[in-house]
C-alpha cells in the first residue's frame, strides 16, 4: 500500500554517487517558517518506490559506503523552482548575500581564483573582485583572526576552512575571540562571522582529513553551530548565517556536495535554531544531522517494510538544540535514537542525550540510545572506514531493539 | 627677564612674585600652541626605510598635555596597585607604569578614527583613547559601571566609539585581529590606520609572522608596534629571542626602532608610520621601553632583574621626568605649577576610585546578557523550560 507522507525537507534515498531529484511540491515560501512548508512524497510499500527513487530493493541491504543520492529518472516535479547541486546552492546563497550587502566578503584558501576547493565560491572572485573574495595564504590562525577583527568593525566575513579539520589551528581565535568578544566587551562588539567548511568522514581521505569538529566546538560559549544536509537547507542556512549578528559555524559534509534537489526560485532563509522534520512517524524519534540523515532514511525504508513508523528529525541546529521540536516528538513517540557521525566521547549525541534526559525523562519509555562513530582516527582502508561510521543496518537493529 | 628666570629656577624664593601672577602665567602656558621644535634624545634606527628626522614639531600646549596625561596614567596605575593589595581588584592586573610615553605619544600622532588594539596591559591605552578613569576603576573592581559592564576585567577594556579594540588575554591573538581591523579599513577605503601593539614576549608567536605576511601581501594599513620592555614575564629578551632586533624581524617589512620613554620620539615615529602605512603598507615600530612593576601584581618583578636596574631606569629615563625637565627648561611651566598639576591629577584619580568603589556590582541576570545578539526577534532556547517556538519576522 502506498501512503502519502507529509513532511518537510528533502527525502532522498542514497546509495551511489549520482545526484537524485526528489519529488516534492514546493509550496510558495515566505521568508518566515520556510522549514515548515509541506512536501508531498508518494511512498510505496516496496523499497523500490520509496521516496521517488528508482532503487532496487537489494541496495538497501548492502553496506552503504557513501551517502550521496542516486540518480533516478523521476517524472516532472510540479511547481516552479530550479534544480541544482548542494555546492551550487551554497554558492547561490553566498552570491545573493554578497549582492545584497557590500559588507559580506569571503576569505579562505583558494576561494578566489581557484574557485574554491569544492567549488562553493566558483566565479565569485571574477564578479566581486579580489578584496571581497580573498585568497589567503595558509595561515588559518591568522586569517580567522583577521576575519574576526574585520567583523568587529562591521564587515561580515565568511571564513572558509578548506577542510574543517584545518580550523583546529584557529581554535584559539574561534574560542577566545570569536565566541567571547561580544560578552567581554559588554556588548560593544558584535562578531557577525560565518565560519564554514566541509568536514566529516569522506571517501578514504585519511584520519586528519576526516574530522568532525562539531564536538570540539560545541562547548564554546557565544557561537552558534548549524549543519546543512540538503541543497534547500544549505542555501537557507548559509543566508541565515550571514545575516545573523552572532558568529555561526556552518558544517558542511564532503560527501553531500553533489546532492541534487529542486529549490524555490524565490528568496528564502532557513531558521538557524530550528530542526527539520524529515519524516513524521509514531513509533520512535530518530535524531540525526548532516550525512547520517541519509543513512537514517535508508534505514527508514527497511523499517517501514518491517512495520515500524519512525519519525526522523534532522536537528540542523547543533548549538543550541531545538528542544521544542525534539520535545514534541519525544512526547509523541516516547523513544529516542540519536544517529550521528561524530565520535562517541563528548559528541553532539552525548550532549543531546543529556539534554533529553534532563528535560523529557518522564516521557521516555526506553533509555535514549545513541549511535555514533567509533572513537578511532578514521582509517584509510575502505572497509575499515565504512565501519567507523554508523551504517543503516545498525540503525535498523537499534530501532528494533528500542521498540521491543 | 633674568630675574624671572631666577625666580623659576629657585624653589620658593621670590614665591610671592611668582604667585602674584599665577593666573597670567598659567593662562599663557596652557593656551600656547605656537610650534616648538625639540630634538629627540636618541636617534631612530631604521630597517628598510629612511628614518624620520630627530626634530619633532610640538607646542607647549602639547607637552603640557603629555605631562598631565602621563601623570594621570601613572597615578592610576599606582592606585590600581593599592587597590589590588587591598583585594578590591582580583585576578590578573598588569600595570603600565614606566611605559606611559607610548600611550600619550601615539595619541598625539593619530585621530580617534585610527584603531588601536593591544593585549592585556591596556589600562593606560584605554585612558589615552578617552576612557574615563571611573570606568576603568569600575571595570577593574568588577562593577556594573565598568567599560565592559564588569564582565571583562583588567584584561578586557574596550572602547568602540574611540576605535580602541582592547584588551586581549592571549598574547599574539590580537595581531591577526589587528590586521583584520586594517583590512576593514582598507575595504571601506577610509584613510585610517591600525596600530597593533604587542610585547617582546608575543613577538615570538607564529601568528605575528602569519599576519605580517598577509598585511604585507595586501598592503594593509597596519602598524605593528612591539612594546619592548625587555622582559616577557620573567624571561629577558636575550633568553627568549635569537634575534632581539624586533624591528628587523619583519624581514621584508620596514621597521623603526624608537626610544619608547620619550613621548616626542614616539609621536614622531607614529606620525611617520601612519604616513608610511597609508602609502606602502605595514611597518614595524619597536618601542624601547621599560615597566617598573613586575609582569603583573603577582610578580614582584625583582627575581629576574635587580632593583638597581629598575631604579636606574627610573632616574635616567623616566618619561614623566623627561617631560618635566622639558617644561622647565623651556619655561612653559614652573615647578610649583607642575606639582599643583600632579596634585590635581591625584585628586582626580582618588575621586574616581571613590566613585568606583561606590558603584554597584552587576546583577545576576547579567550573567546571561550579551551572549548572543538577539536579532530578528529570535529567541534562542536550549535545554529550556519554556514552550517557546522560534519565529523569524
Amino acid at each position: 500500500m502506498s501512503a502519502i507522507i507529509h513532511g518537510a525537507g528533502a527525502a532522498t534515498a542514497l546509495s551511489t554517487f549520482n545526484p537524485v531529484d526528489s519529488k516534492k511540491l514546493a509550496a510558495p515560501c515566505r521568508t518566515n517558517l520556510p522549514a515548515r512548508s509541506k512536501r508531498y512524497i508518494v511512498a510505496g510499500s516496496d523499497a523500490s518506490k520509496s521516496f521517488g527513487s528508482g532503487l532496487r530493493a537489494s541496495h538497501s541491504q548492502k553496506l552503504i559506503a557513501n551517502a550521496v543520492a542516486t540518480k533516478t529518472d523521476t517524472s516532472a516535479t510540479t511547481g516552479t523552482g530550479h534544480e541544482l547541486l548542494l555546492f551550487e546552492a551554497l554558492q547561490e546563497g553566498l552570491e545573493e548575500e554578497m549582492d545584497r550587502d557590500p559588507h559580506v566578503c569571503v576569505m579562505g584558501e583558494d576561494v578566489g581564483h581557484y574557485g574554491g576547493s569544492y567549488k562553493v565560491t566558483k566565479g565569485l572572485a571574477d564578479k566581486f573582485g579580489d578584496l571581497r573574495v580573498l585568497d589567503t595564504p595558509i595561515c588559518e590562525n591568522a586569517f580567522t583572526g583577521m576575519g574576526i577583527g574585520a567583523a568587529m568593525t562591521g564587515l561580515r566575513p565568511v571564513i572558509e576552512g578548506m577542510n574543517m579539520g584545518f580550523l583546529l589551528l584557529a581554535f584559539n581565535q574561534i574560542s577566545n575571540n570569536c565566541g567571547m568578544l561580544h560578552y567581554t566587551s559588554g556588548g560593544q562588539f558584535t562578531i557577525p562571522v560565518v565560519i564554514r567548511g566541509p568536514g566529516g568522514v569522506g571517501r578514504q581521505l585519511g584520519a586528519e582529513h576526516s574530522q568532525r569538529l562539531e564536538s570540539y566546538f560545541q562547548s564554546i560559549p557565544g557561537i552558534q553551530m548549524v549543519a546543512c544536509s540538503t541543497p534547500y537547507n544549505a542555501k537557507g542556512l548559509m543566508k541565515a548565517a550571514i545575516r545573523s549578528e552572532n558568529p555561526v559555524i556552518l558544517f558542511e559534509h564532503v560527501l553531500l556536495y553533489n546532492l541534487k534537489e529542486k529549490i524555490p526560485d524565490e528568496e528564502y532563509i532557513c531558521n538557524l535554531e530550528e530542526a527539520e522534520m524529515v519524516r513524521p512517524g509514531e513509533h520512535i524519534t530518530i535524531l540525526t544531522y548532516s550525512r547520517m540523515r541519509y543513512h537514517v532514511m535508508q534505514a527508514a525504508k527497511t523499517l517501514v517494510n518491517k512495520g515500524y513508523d519512525p519519525e526522523v528529525i534532522d536537528i540542523r541546529s547543533l548549538k543550541p538544540f531545538d528542544l521544542y521540536t525534539i520535545g514534541n516528538s519525544v512526547k509523541k513517540t516516547h523513544r529516542v535514537l540519536i544517529v550521528e557521525e561524530c565520535m562517541r566521547t563528548g559528541g553532539i549525541g552525548a550532549s543531546l542525550t543529556a539534554a533529553i534526559n534532563e528535560n523529557f525523562h518522564d516521557y521516555l519509555d526506553a533509555p535514549v540510545m545513541c549511535l555514533s562513530s567509533q572513537d578511532v582516527p578514521t582509517p584509510y582502508a575502505g572497509t575499515l572506514e565504512e565501519w567507523t561510521v554508523v551504517q543503516p543496518a545498525q540503525i535498523v537493529t537499534a530501532v528494533e531493539q528500542l521498540c521491543q | 627677564m633674568a630675574l624671572s628666570r631666577l625666580s623659576l629656577r629657585s624653589n620658593g624664593f621670590l614665591k610671592p612674585a611668582a604667585t602674584a601672577l599665577p593666573s597670567a602665567i598659567r593662562r599663557h602656558v596652557s593656551t600656547d600652541s605656537s610650534p616648538i621644535t625639540i630634538e629627540t634624545a636618541v636617534p631612530f634606527t631604521a630597517h628598510l626605510c629612511d628614518a624620520p628626522s630627530r626634530s619633532v614639531e610640538t607646542s607647549s600646549e602639547e607637552i603640557l598635555a603629555f605631562f598631565r596625561d602621563m601623570a594621570r596614567m601613572r597615578r592610576m596605575e599606582i592606585a590600581a596597585d593599592s587597590l589590588y593589595k587591598a583585594k578590591l581588584i582580583r585576578g590578573f592586573c598588569h600595570l603600565y607604569d614606566g611605559q606611559e610615553a607610548l600611550a600619550v605619544g601615539m595619541e598625539a600622532a593619530i585621530t580617534r578614527k585610527d584603531a588601536i588594539i593591544t593585549s592585556y596591559r591596556d589600562h593606560c591605552t584605554f585612558v589615552g583613547r578617552g576612557g574615563e578613569l571611573v570606568d576603568a576603576f569600575s571595570e577593574l573592581m568588577g562593577r556594573k559601571r565598568g567599560c565592559s559592564n564588569g564582565k571583562g576585567g583588567s584584561m578586557h577594556f574596550y572602547k568602540k566609539d574611540a576605535s580602541f579594540y582592547g584588551g586581549h588575554g592571549i598574547v599574539g591573538a590580537q595581531i591577526p585581529l589587528g590586521c583584520g581591523l586594517a583590512f576593514a579599513q582598507k575595504y571601506s577605503k577610509e584613510e585610517n590606520v591600525t596600530f597593533v601593539l604587542y610585547g617582546d614576549g608575543a613577538a615570538n608567536q607564529g601568528q605575528l609572522f602569519e599576519a605580517l605576511n598577509i598585511a604585507a601581501l595586501w598592503d594593509l594599513p597596519a602598524i605593528l608596534v612591539c612594546e619592548n620592555n625587555h622582559y616577557g614575564m620573567g624571561t629577558a629578551t636575550w633568553r627568549s629571542a635569537k634575534s632581539p632586533a624586533y624591528f628587523k624581524r619583519g624581514d621584508y617589512v620596514p621597521g623603526l626602532k624608537v626610544d619608547g620613554m620619550d613621548a616626542l620620539a614616539v609621536k614622531q615615529a607614529c606620525k611617520f608610520a601612519k604616513e608610511h602605512a597609508l602609502k606602502n603598507g605595514p611597518i614595524i615600530l619597536e618601542m624601547d621601553t621599560y615597566r617598573y612593576h613586575g609582569h603583573s601584581m603577582s610578580d614582584p618583578g625583582s627575581t629576574y632583574r635587580t632593583r638597581d636596574e629598575i631604579s636606574g631606569v627610573r632616574q635616567v629615563r623616566d618619561p614623566i621626568e623627561r617631560v618635566r625637565k622639558l617644561l622647565l627648561s623651556h619655561d612653559i611651566a614652573t615647578e610649583k605649577e607642575l606639582k599643583d598639576m600632579e596634585k590635581e591629577v591625584r585628586k582626580e584619580v582618588d575621586d574616581a576610585v571613590a566613585q568606583a568603589k561606590e558603584s554597584p556590582v552587576p546583577e545576576p541576570s547579567e550573567l546571561f546578557t550579551n551572549m548572543y545578539v538577539k536579532d530578528c526577534g529570535v529567541e534562542s532556547f536550549g535545554a529550556d523550560r519554556k514552550d517557546l517556538k522560534v519565529t523569524l519576522p
